[in-house]
């Protein structure tokens, strides 16, 4: 799974590139508790989940999925 | 015309290109925004999501036409580094009216500030920061909501 990271997780966590993940993680909350005991930063409730470019809301079954990004909150303009 | 540059944009331009192309419009309104260059910030570096950034910028301007009737709307967004003075945002909103343009500029910006993959990072000295969005980006942004 390929995994990219955003904004200030760039500097917190960096750009980890391919991950293998351990077949019980099935889901989307599964993945961020996964990955988040070794990057706490992901775990921060401001932080929200893309799917394959798809931003989601809840909990999503990884299914196919083949990259996950991390999306901290946002700062255009 | 939506556009992430990854170089210099000109408003000036942009906005007789947006001029020529707006038809029957009886009002066009437009804003830039520029990289404060009196508080010390030597660099702002915009992080974006391809292609996450780039498709929720259409969407804002999809809305903005749809919400405010527009006749044509530009948004343009700077990312890669940007100098103190240099442009890092450029709406233009044509409508049959004045009111519906202004409002739909100031829609636009707020949902930059705040729902669009866009992250920046200012650069003073030897501190770079990243910027989130105050609680009053937030503000600004629920102002649009629909009451249901």
């Amino acid at each position: 799974m390929k995994v990219r990271c955003f904004g200030r997780l760039r500097d917190t966590v960096g750009d980890l590139g391919d991950v293998d993940v351990p077949p019980s993680v099935t889901d989307s909350d599964a993945f961020r508790a996964w990955l988040g005991k070794d990057y706490p930063d992901l775990l921060d409730a401001s932080v929200r989940m893309a799917l394959d470019d798809q931003i989601i809301i809840g909990c999503h079954p990884l299914g196919a999925v083949r990259e996950i990004s991390f999306l901290p909150p946002m700062s255009g303009g | 015309m939506i556009a992430l540059a990854l170089e210099a944009i000109d408003p000036g331009g942009l906005l007789a290109n947006f001029m020529r192309g707006a038809g029957e419009a009886g009002a066009i309104v437009s804003f830039s925004g520029i990289v404060r260059p009196d508080d010390g910030v030597s660099e702002l570096w915009i992080d974006h999501h391809e292609p996450l950034t780039l498709r929720a910028i259409l969407a804002v301007g999809e809305e903005a036409t749809a919400r405010f009737g527009l006749t044509a709307i530009t948004i343009a967004h700077r990312v890669g580094s940007v100098g103190p003075g240099e442009p890092i945002v450029f709406v233009a909103a044509a409508a049959s009216h004045r009111r519906a343009a202004f409002d739909a500029v100031d829609h636009v910006m707020d949902q930059l500030k705040t729902a669009v993959p866009l992250w920046k990072r200012e650069t003073r000295g030897y501190d770079k920061q990243w910027i989130e969005a105050r609680p009053e980006d937030h503000d600004d942004a629920a102002r649009w909501e629909v009451k249901r």
